[in-house]
């Protein structure tokens, strides 16, 4: 729902970073429990370049799998949502990895 | 994406039918460059090779740091702020209006209400007894950490005063942006099935305290309440839940006693200025 006002910010970050200077590559990291769609970022990142005059950048997508720790055993596992059930039988469940959501690196000419 | 609303492509919004202009630009002391974010300085003489530099930057930082900002003075103030969050209908404006009119002036109730459009709400609060700013996002489908910082403008709320921050009807956007509030209370009515917190997982996650409204109507509806609940408790095993109806008043002292409480545990820790 929010990811074209979430791409301007990313190409906005970059434009300030590159101060003028012509972008290659934009590298973001998405985590999968970040509530953000990586495919529609990817829909929108041209149109915001061109429109933030970073025509022809190429974005790179890192994405980062979720995680989740839990409250009672410690025990750790991979999840595709922000909860679930650990095999001790808590749903105590904490995210440890996967709602990343960060511009990573940027290559310039 | 948002092809509905297209969130914050428009960079203003309004507070009772000002027009105000969002921060364009990222905050620039985070953005430059420096010579450590270099990782590979590879251009030898005479040939020109790319540099990449590692930014590792939040993408909501800004809003992020406008929010903690909010949490700082409201909290400096002693306020108890509350992210009332919905999808539309689920009767966040007539919860406030009975909470108004049930704590009559022994809590000042201050409300900003957030919508895309009109001042409705805004006139229906006003009309409860409690002062209320109107915010209007325009195309935007969710409140964010400047917006709310216009309204305390406005409001300048003092110690133990309530603030009720009336997000636009989203369950979705809203989930992602910290406004600075206190508290975030979700209101589910039982007209909008009991899948809900399933189908809509980050925002009962990230909440402190449900609502289920409209519970007079349960008798008319297939609306599965222990189901609903054991949702709750999937997505949100800590989840405090409270059934109310704003329209009889059912169940709606636990909701007072749950903002005493609230109330009660914020002590400000300077006296208040005008922000």
């Amino acid at each position: 729902m929010h990811e074209l006002g979430i791409t301007q910010n990313i190409v906005a970050i970059v434009a300030e970073a590159a101060a003028g200077r012509k972008v290659l590559r934009v590298q973001i990291a998405i985590g999968k429990l970040s509530a953000v769609d990586a495919d529609a970022i990817a829909f929108c990142f041209d149109i915001c370049c061109m429109e933030a005059g970073l025509a022809g950048a190429k974005l790179e997508i890192q994405h980062i799998p979720g995680r989740l720790k839990c409250f009672h055993c410690s025990a750790e596992k991979d999840s595709p949502t922000l909860y679930g059930r650990c095999h001790c039988g808590s749903n105590d469940l904490r995210c440890i990895s996967g709602q990343e959501l960060l511009v990573r690196e940027i290559e310039l000419e | 994406m948002c092809t509905v609303c297209g969130c914050s492509k428009n960079a203003q919004f309004s507070v009772n039918g000002e027009t105000q202009f969002r921060f364009q630009s990222t905050q620039k002391e985070n953005f430059k460059l420096n010579p450590e974010s270099l990782q590979q300085p590879l251009a030898k003489k005479g040939t020109k090779m790319p540099e990449v530099h590692t930014l590792e930057q939040q993408v909501l930082a800004k809003n992020d740091s406008l929010a903690a900002l909010n949490r700082r003075e409201l909290s400096r103030r002693g306020v108890l702020s509350l992210n009332i969050l919905s999808s539309p209908g689920a009767g966040k404006t007539r919860v406030l209006e009975r909470t108004i009119a049930d704590l009559d002036q022994s809590v000042v109730c201050q409300v900003i209400e957030g919508d895309q459009a009109t001042e409705q709400d805004a006139l229906r609060i006003r009309r409860a007894g409690a002062q209320a700013v109107q915010i209007n996002t325009g195309n935007g489908c969710h409140l964010e950490a400047d917006m709310l910082a216009s309204g305390i403008k406005i409001l300048q709320p003092r110690e133990s005063n309530i603030l009720f921050i009336e997000n636009v009807g989203n369950l979705v956007c809203p989930a992602l942006f910290d406004l600075g509030e206190t508290r975030r209370v979700v209101i589910l009515s039982v007209t909008e099935g009991e899948d809900k917190p399933i189908k809509y997982p980050y925002i009962f996650h990230n909440a402190d305290l449900l609502l289920i409204n409209k519970i007079d109507l349960l008798p008319h509806l297939e609306f599965d309440l222990q189901r609903c609940l054991d949702y709750v408790t999937t997505v949100n095993p800590s989840l405090m839940t409270l059934c109310v109806s704003a329209q009889t008043g059912e169940g709606m002292d636990e909701w007072y006693q749950w903002l005493q409480k609230e109330r009660a545990a914020l002590t400000p820790s300077e006296p208040c200025e005008e922000m």
